[in-house]
């Protein structure tokens, strides 16, 4: 067999693997599309399910996946990127920090079952948040820190060392040098962190099991102390605790959830895209 | 202090004793002693890896950023030792700035590059940011060529432009020492000859210490020239007299190119 022909083969072997990579996706997405796209309409993504849910829509639900997101935000936010700005920035190369380092890599490796158990324990029962917004909010947060951490991470540290440098050297302090020449060069690498860890968080069902999640519960919340319906757990029990349950309803729920996630991350890529246009060096 | 002294300035503003630099195990700089004087441009020249531009980073203590750098001895600045504990090293850049080899000004507009010193310092509480910008850019003799263009980013200057910005930027914030490290090697003759005008001007306002690997560059615009050789001092001495009758052999040996 020549060299060429062994080349082709491998050409075609490999491209065959990623297609194989591929299919799954395209087929779940166009599975879920064709089954659940004719339920959806302005009033299923907004009415509440009726009929022990087996009719109505998902109002309530969706609106609980947004609040959680949006608390993550709130909870994840801010520790993640204080957290990346001390590991690149500031942390000396010793002991501590690598201790740090391999707990944030053991955080992510952590099973998000594990996230819930340790949600309900801590902030449920511990420190009596009750099932409750706050709380779902503060155990999702904790699971998206360690993706959020090791992205933003890795903004702050691609900008170029020199822009440091010669902050320094005008005399600007460390803070102002990182506030003024390295945070806005990082600004679409972290904020693509935080998307991807907020869609992760968004399509999550164990964290909220125990600490926020209502089996059903028609009315809105009207503050972060109350419980809520979130998007993946009302479709785990739309799918599996309701007999008689239509199936094009959980397919369109399905469907709306896949949109969510989908739609955080398009705009992922479009601010570091735009971001990424605008950038000089 | 005077300018009108000329080459005959003997006043020191700043007093290098002793001083040792290592990084790790590896000793960079060996027992330095030279004085640099007041309102004169003193260059540093030897071949790479001699320890000059090291020698330039310590003396507003850039190097401190390398975790393994250290240093023994002292720089004293107006009579101050910089490496003293409890020196402020902010203090201690604003009044000792820096131009560096490689054109860097931020990507941003060039009102913001001379901005940025200024605007750190709190200088904007006290004077009109456009004023002070406008000062800067009239000491490099840029501010004709763009004072239409201020909110142009500065990426699009020309290396040379870009050079004289980063010497307007640190200029804006009124050092008393100004620090060059190479900062005509990446530039074309024309450009480099501005940046050599340029710094006579500044002579007058500022104490000029330069890093070359050009010995025409030292010889054509420095008062007072160092020669550097694997991390000592071997030669220091007015710029003439070292060039036209260098007192060791080894000086004579680097500047007529049979070394180095």
């Amino acid at each position: 067999m020549t060299a060429e022909r062994r080349n082709n083969i491998a050409t075609i072997l490999i491209t065959l693997v990623a297609a194989v990579v591929v299919i799954p996706i395209v087929f779940v997405i166009a599975f879920v599309i064709i089954q659940g796209m004719g339920m959806i309409s302005w009033e299923f993504i907004t009415s509440a399910p009726t009929n022990g849910m087996r009719e109505g829509g998902i109002g309530p639900a969706l609106l609980g996946t947004i609040l959680l997101t949006l608390g993550t935000a709130i909870v994840a936010m801010p520790l993640a990127i204080g957290a990346a700005i001390y590991l690149a920035e500031y942390a000396p190369n010793n002991w501590v920090t690598r201790q740090v380092r391999l707990a944030i890599v053991n955080l992510a490796g952590i099973p998000s079952i594990v996230y819930g158990l340790f949600g309900l324990g801590m902030f449920v029962l511990f420190l009596g948040t009750g099932t409750s917004i706050l709380a779902g909010s503060l155990t999702l947060g904790l699971m998206t820190l360690p993706v959020v951490i090791s992205t933003a991470e890795e903004a702050i540290l691609s900008v170029p060392p020199e822009f440091r440098t010669v902050s320094l050297s005008l005399g600007a302090t460390k803070w102002q040098t990182i506030r003024n020449h390295v945070l806005p060069h990082a600004t679409p690498g972290i904020i693509t962190g935080v998307i991807l860890g907020l869609s992760r968080a968004a399509g999550e069902t164990a964290p909220i099991l125990f600490t926020v999640a209502a089996f059903y519960l028609p009315e809105l919340p009207k503050s972060i102390m109350d419980q809520t319906m979130a998007l993946p757990y009302h479709l785990y029990v739309i799918s599996t605790q309701v007999p008689g349950m239509p199936t094009e309803i959980q397919y369109a729920t399905a469907l709306v959830l896949l949109l969510v996630v989908l739609l955080l991350t398009t705009f992922a890529t479009i601010v570091r895209t735009i971001m990424r246009r605008r950038r000089e060096w | 202090m005077s300018a009108t002294e000329g080459n005959t300035n003997q006043e020191n503003k700043i007093l290098v004793n002793d001083f040792d630099f290592y990084y790790g195990d590896f000793k960079a700089l060996i027992g330095l002693n030279l004085p640099i004087r007041t309102n004169q441009i003193t260059a540093l020249i030897g071949p790479s890896g001699c320890g000059k531009s090291t020698f330039l980073r310590s003396l507003n203590r850039m190097n401190d950023t390398i975790s393994v750098a250290r240093a023994d001895g002292e720089i004293l600045l107006d009579g101050k030792n910089i490496y003293a504990p409890g020196v402020n090293v902010v203090d201690l850049r604003r009044r000792v700035g820096m131009v560096f080899q490689k054109p860097n000004p931020f990507p941003q507009s060039i009102y913001d590059n001379v901005a940025f010193g200024p605007r750190v310092m709190g200088l904007n509480r006290e004077r009109n940011l456009d004023e002070i910008v406008e000062e800067a850019l009239q000491s490099v003799v840029m501010w004709d060529e763009v004072k239409d263009d201020l909110k142009k980013s500065a990426m699009e200057l020309t290396p040379g432009q870009q050079q004289r910005l980063c010497i307007a930027r640190t200029v804006a914030v009124k050092p008393e020492v100004i620090l060059m490290d190479e900062p005509c090697s990446k530039l074309d003759p024309m450009a480099t000859l501005q940046v050599e005008e340029l710094m006579r001007r500044l002579a007058d306002e500022y104490t000029i210490v330069i890093v070359t690997h050009s010995m025409q560059q030292a010889a054509r615009a420095s008062d007072f020239t160092g020669f550097f050789w694997l991390g000592e001092l071997i030669e220091f001495g007015e710029t003439f007299s070292l060039f036209t009758q260098p007192k060791k052999e080894l000086t004579e040996a680097y500047i007529t190119g049979r070394r180095g």
